[in-house]
């Protein structure tokens, strides 16, 4: 059936489903915290439950929506039953046990693969066990003697709520539904309407009658609303309320056509004003809920499509306002027009780069989550403090970030933090911290991700890579950061025993590649005894920078202008050498080495004299040098290319960053500042 | 020139008939053939950006419609003596691995299905002498060497990440 309803309706459910998931760790990771569900977080669960069971029987999943099923159904119970005992963390472990299977399930409706019936089997008989285990044997069956066909909980709910006189009448009712505009599929939406309305109400008719063969009724439903008659025990106000709980649905317009026998009278002039109090309160309800929809997910390809298309557009401006035919015209309108354009385009290009942007706070949050199971698992204690979360990077690499980001996270858990015992013999807390922190620092981004565990243990690093050949030069000439680097190679893993996060030598070296992949760069801090940290500096690839153009010979370079502090011709008497032939020069009482861009690439020039050219002072991690150059082209607006995949590999190129485009085509060099700062001067 | 400035899509031909499809062109009096599958397209010569630090055979860098590609000299690549550009020198841009990269040459010559049955090994004459080669084939009396293209873009000198980080720090 899913594929009957083609791919768009299949992709919504699997991103729906997986923002609800998400949502549901978050939340059932905060509770266990607590120790305890509060009311709110209980109201939650059982809602994305409800959804998830809901959505999932609409595509047809029925092992999911059964699994769901059940999870809404213990809950419910928790609800209703607010003085119940139960074991907060086995009920955690449950719903956690459930979101996953829930996740892989819909892994595998994406890869096509067959479903695990059996796994949700044993999950459905592992909740009921445990709704059996709080509700003491009562409780349950009430919820199975109503529920054995597909009915979620809520119905018994408002099964007892119905008075006994209403019980045994049923009423006719005729429905209108008008689905939230802009939630799409509304045919399928009435259909799964239906579906459910078939547990508490009898002889549905509704119109448009084709909503499932016919895709047009969708237009039909939006202008006309769903209408559904129908013969329901259930008073008016229960229904309302049902519906008021259906996702989706935007307004509702319930009349009671023929009655209730004796109650046809006096009900008869009701409906209308409870319609206008009923839309009243929704709207009130719905505030939150509008805003929500309000959010639109948009394909990154477009994205990346527009900002490669405002990257253009800011080549195509430059083209035109310094166009060679234009030079020595006097055009003060042009000037002031051409300005203007200007303007609009800066605007454009910080609107397209900050839809890129996405807070790192949910891929932080994933952390959780491993850091609760494994510390679980390995009988650890360990806490983890999250820092500036709300830092923004480009969505490009959030996705590259994640995987190494949890990696680190298991490793700092499986290898860094001791045990409690060991921790205490160590004078150390027996609560083990890890610190993920990130923060910006000029066009970068840091990710530190640090532990108070053992720190790295040299000896057995170096034991370790001796044993597996991948020491490159003697030991004693290697450098603690030398190292430390070790644990980065391919098939390299302390630890002896493989257990089931980590030790099978793959990991570290994956973390590496990730990084590197996105132009990033690691170090690695280590204090025996004391802990480590894994600093992971992430430069925004995609980025439109401020560049101050330069010339070497005849070659055009970039540098950043964040980067430079100040641009000037030495004076000749500040400049001297010292007994190695190294420039400097003394500027304002500090003294800084000259760095000639010449002669470290091998350019050939004709300036060579440094009161000919001009010199930069560059500025970056607190540290500066002198550039030299021939002279400034001008500042401009770049967008940053990375270089050739092919050129990133010859290790030889170094000092880039990457290249950009000018306004009459030709490539200029960006030059990495980092590198400006550090790199032996030739 | 114009004749040859066209596009070669991989979709027009379908997959078994591709496989034995070459495009041959000329480095000084040798000519080569390179899988057509693997090419791209064929451009006249774009102004090149050079890239300090590069390997000698590696040109630069072009902008090929906001597309930035190393540029390769197969000429110095093969340790031929280097040549000045001319109307009839082209880059032919193949995508390797998923990786563009446009290769400097004489001239091209034209496309060619040359069966695999008329493929030979290279003879080994001495280690690494031709690594770049990988088959040589007989055409209608011609010689065509048949180009591995992994091997042209393994630039040796690339030791593995080991080496990377190490350059990092």
């Amino acid at each position: 059936m899913a594929e009957h309803y083609g791919d768009s309706l299949l992709e919504m459910f699997l991103f729906e489903t997986s923002q609800n998931t998400e949502q549901l760790e978050r939340i059932i990771l905060d509770t266990e915290k607590a120790g305890k569900f509060s009311e709110e977080a209980i109201n939650e669960i059982f809602r994305i439950m409800h959804t998830i069971k809901g959505s999932a029987a609409m595509m047809s999943f029925s092992n999911i929506s059964t699994v769901a099923h059940k999870a809404e159904d213990l809950f419910y119970f928790i609800r209703e039953n607010p003085s119940v005992e139960y074991d907060c963390s086995n009920i955690t472990d449950i719903i956690l046990s459930c979101m996953d299977y829930i996740n892989s399930e819909m892994e595998k409706i994406k890869n096509n693969e067959e479903a695990d019936i059996e796994g949700g089997e044993a999950l459905i008989q592992r909740v009921e066990r445990c709704l059996h285990e709080i509700s003491g044997g009562k409780g349950v069956s009430r919820n199975k003697n109503t529920g054995t066909e597909s009915k979620s909980a809520e119905k018994a709910a408002d099964g007892e709520k119905v008075s006994k006189d209403e019980k045994s009448e049923k009423h006719s009712y005729q429905l209108t539904v008008f689905f939230e505009e802009g939630c799409g599929m509304e045919n399928i939406r009435a259909f799964s309407i239906v579906r459910d309305m078939e547990d508490f109400a009898d002889h549905i008719r509704f119109q448009p009658e084709d909503i499932v063969e016919n895709n047009d009724t969708v237009f039909e439903i939006r202008k006309n609303g769903f209408k559904i008659f129908f013969d329901s025990a259930k008073t008016y106000q229960d229904i309302i309320e049902i519906f008021e709980k259906t996702p989706f649905v935007g307004s509702i317009n319930l009349i009671e056509t023929a009655k209730a026998e004796r109650n046809q009278t006096q009900k008869g002039a009701k409906p209308e004003v409870k319609n206008g109090q009923k839309n009243g309160n929704k709207a009130d309800k719905n505030d939150e809920h509008q805003s929500v929809q309000s959010l639109i997910s948009v394909n990154v390809s477009k994205l990346d499509k527009l900002m490669d298309m405002v990257g253009e557009l800011v080549i195509a401006e430059s083209m035109v306002v310094e166009n060679p035919d234009l030079s020595g015209l006097e055009l003060p309108n042009f000037q002031r027009e051409a300005q203007q354009l200007h303007k609009i385009i800066n605007e454009m290009q910080d609107l397209v780069m900050s839809l890129r942007l996405v807070p790192l706070a949910s891929t932080f949050q994933k952390t959780h989550r491993i850091v609760r199971d494994m510390t679980k698992k390995l009988g650890k204690e360990a806490e983890i403090r999250i820092i500036g979360e709300e830092t923004e990077v480009d969505k490009n690499i959030i996705e590259h970030l994640s995987d190494p980001l949890l990696h680190l996270v298991r490793n700092c858990i499986d290898h860094g933090i001791e045990s409690e015992e060991e921790r205490i013999a160590a004078g150390k807390p027996p609560v083990g911290t890890i610190t993920i922190e990130a923060y910006n620092a000029g066009s970068n981004v840091y990710v530190v991700v640090r532990d108070d565990g053992r720190g790295i243990d040299k000896n057995k690093v170096l034991e370790k890579a001796k044993r597996q050949n991948l020491l490159k030069k003697p030991e004693s000439e290697m450098t603690d950061k030398e190292i430390y680097n070790l644990i980065f190679l391919p098939g390299f893993s302390t630890n002896e025993t493989v257990s089931e996060y980590s030790g099978r030598g793959v990991g570290m070296d994956v973390v590496l590649k990730n990084i590197l992949a996105i132009g990033g760069s690691l170090t690695v801090e280590s204090e025996e005894g004391k802990g480590m940290a894994v600093i992971m500096k992430i430069p925004l690839t995609v980025a439109i920078i401020e560049g101050m153009g330069i010339l070497v010979g005849n070659r055009r370079f970039t540098i950043p202008i964040s980067a430079m502090k100040e641009s000037f011709k030495p004076d000749p008497k500040d400049i001297f050498t010292d007994i190695y032939g190294n420039e400097m020069i003394m500027l304002r009482g500090e003294c800084y080495a000259i760095m000639r861009l010449h002669k470290q690439w091998g350019i050939e020039t004709e300036v060579t004299n440094l009161s000919d050219g001009i010199l930069i002072l560059v500025e970056q991690d607190d540290k500066r040098r002198c550039i030299f150059a021939d002279k400034l082209i001008g500042e401009h607006q770049v967008v940053v290319k990375t270089l050739p995949e092919l050129i990133k590999r010859i290790k030889t190129v170094e000092g880039l960053s990457g290249c950009t485009l000018l306004g009459d085509g030709s490539i200029s060099l960006i030059i990495d500042a980092g590198w400006l700062v550090n790199t032996d001067i030739k | 020139m114009s004749d040859v400035s066209k596009t070669f899509s991989g979709a027009e031909a379908s997959e078994d008939s591709l496989s034995s499809k070459f495009l041959t062109f000329k480095i000084d009096n040798e000519c080569y053939a390179i899988e057509i599958s693997f090419v791209i397209e064929i451009i006249n010569m774009l102004p090149i950006t050079p890239v300090p630090g590069l390997p000698a055979y590696v040109k630069g860098i072009v902008n090929l419609r906001g597309r930035i590609i190393p540029v390769m000299d197969l000429r110095i690549r093969f340790n031929k003596s280097e040549i000045a550009y001319n109307e009839r020198t082209c880059i032919v841009v193949a995508s390797i691995d998923g990786m563009d990269i446009g290769f400097i040459v004489d001239s091209v010559a034209e496309v060619l299905t040359i069966p695999e049955s008329d493929i030979v090994n290279p003879p080994a004459i001495k280690k690494d002498s031709n690594r770049f080669v990988k088959g040589i084939a007989k055409v209608k009396d011609e010689i065509k060497l048949i180009l591995d293209n992994q091997s042209l873009i393994d630039f040796r000198d690339i030791d593995d990440i080991a080496s990377a980080i190490q350059n990092e720090n």
